[in-house]
């Protein structure tokens, strides 16, 4: 598609747009209006009225949303985020005042709130990218930590059993206290005490084994 | 149904009747009406007006004066303007035209002190009482303050807070002149930043606070 077929094609349509540009302001005043009426009507507490206002103003922080947010589940959260809010504060409104500058002011920090989240998600988490993959295959691991492994292993079956089951669960398969109490019926203060133990002789075991080396 | 819809149900369901908030003036002359009346009548009561009429008559004390009254008012009312979300975020500088010669003329007060006492002018002196009347006096001030703010659940809580922690400060150092017939050294002058910062902070924690629901009908 060229320039010129994406401008206006007919020649008057310019014209006309900017016809129907003015009824458009006065549709936007009529619609504050009319929102202005619901959230009044919900305020004294209308549930038609209130459940029709949010209806009608969600596709409208939708547009909102979308302006800032790229993905569509950022921009429905942020709808909620803007519902809910409104919703608080509803008291907030005075029905003398407009109530799209209301209306946008939530919007906007909730939007603001939303990207917040997401930049300090950002900062936080690093993107999986191919060099971060390994193989499981031998050949992708040094001999040293194969050894450092076998260390390990051996220093685990020198462990009393206790310990060596309780290592094993919370820590080699990251099972919850909780998850590890049902899996051995030890009791939770058990478990730490024994993973305390075990740490604790793990680590003498393999700096014993160190200094020998 | 989506979630969206399914939230707006749910909050169409719990649509109950709530109180509006009265316009942001109104609510703010309420309480500084509020507070001059208490600050009025003890201020009376403890004869604390003969000292103060002839001090008002040197020009220099009665800006300084002036100036803290002003800036607690109009941070108080900022506070309340601040609160809502469709009030422009400009009223944050109502009370600076007031702080700056508040500033400025407790500063110019330290400068004379410093002129005629010299070194003598870094005493501690009386500053550590002034230190506790200040506080104790803007506890119950800011607890007041903040419970009125709060019913708004503002949007920007650390802003709304801060101006209305400078608004209490500045009230409270405005009753202090009552009690505080000498003039201020800079150690006084430093006590009383510290005092003013800590207020504002205490206020800027409490916004901190989780939020209420709006107050029923």
């Amino acid at each position: 598609m060229t320039a010129m077929n994406r401008s206006f094609p007919i020649a008057g349509l310019a014209e006309t747009v900017s016809v129907i540009a003015e009824p458009g302001e006065a549709r936007a005043e009529e619609q504050d209006h009319a929102w202005a009426r619901l959230m009044r009507l919900a305020q004294d507490g209308d549930h038609a009225a209130y459940r029709r206002l949010l209806t009608e103003i969600t596709p409208y922080l939708r547009g909102l949303a979308a302006r800032q947010h790229r993905d569509r589940r950022d921009v429905e959260d942020t709808v909620q985020d803007i519902l809910l809010t409104v919703h608080s504060i509803r008291h907030t409104y005075d029905p003398e005042r407009p109530f799209k500058p209301w209306l946008v002011a939530i919007g906007r920090r909730r939007i603001i709130d939303r990207i917040r989240v997401y930049s300090r998600t950002r900062l936080r988490e690093t993107e999986l990218l191919a060099e971060h993959e390994t193989f499981s295959a031998d050949e992708t691991n040094t001999y040293q930590a194969q050894s450092d492994r076998r260390l390990l292993r051996e220093a685990m079956e020198s462990l009393p059993e206790g310990q060596r089951e309780a290592i094993r669960l919370l820590k080699m398969e990251e099972k919850s206290l909780k998850e590890a109490s049902a899996a051995t019926g030890m009791s939770i203060t058990a478990l730490k005490v024994s993973t305390h133990r075990a740490m604790k002789n793990l680590r003498k075991i393999l700096d014993r084994r160190s200094e020998d080396a | 149904m989506t979630a969206t819809q399914d939230l707006i149900e749910s909050l169409a369901a719990d649509a109950k009747p709530v109180r509006r908030l009265r316009p942001p003036l109104a609510r703010a002359t309420v309480w500084l009406a509020a507070f001059v009346a208490v600050v009025g009548a003890v201020t009376l009561v403890t004869g604390a007006w003969p000292a103060m009429i002839p001090r008002l008559e040197s020009a220099p004390f009665a800006v300084e004066m002036a100036a803290t009254f002003v800036t607690g008012l109009t941070a108080v009312i900022a506070a309340f303007y601040l609160s809502l979300p469709d009030r422009s975020r400009f009223w944050i500088f109502l009370p600076l035209p007031s702080l700056l010669l508040w500033l400025a003329s407790s500063g110019y007060g330290c400068y004379r002190n410093w002129i005629v006492y010299g070194p003598q002018g870094w005493r501690l002196g009386r500053s550590s009482d002034c230190f506790v009347f200040f506080i104790t006096m803007s506890i119950p001030v800011a607890i007041a303050l903040y419970l009125a703010l709060r019913r708004a659940l503002p949007l920007d809580p650390l802003r709304v807070m801060a101006v209305g922690g400078l608004g209490v400060a500045a009230l409270a150092a405005a009753t202090l002149q009552f009690y505080h017939p000498f003039d201020v050294t800079i150690v006084d002058l430093a006590v009383h930043v510290v005092a003013v910062l800590l207020v504002v902070a205490a206020m800027m924690a409490g916004s901190r606070m989780p939020s209420r629901r709006p107050r029923r009908r």
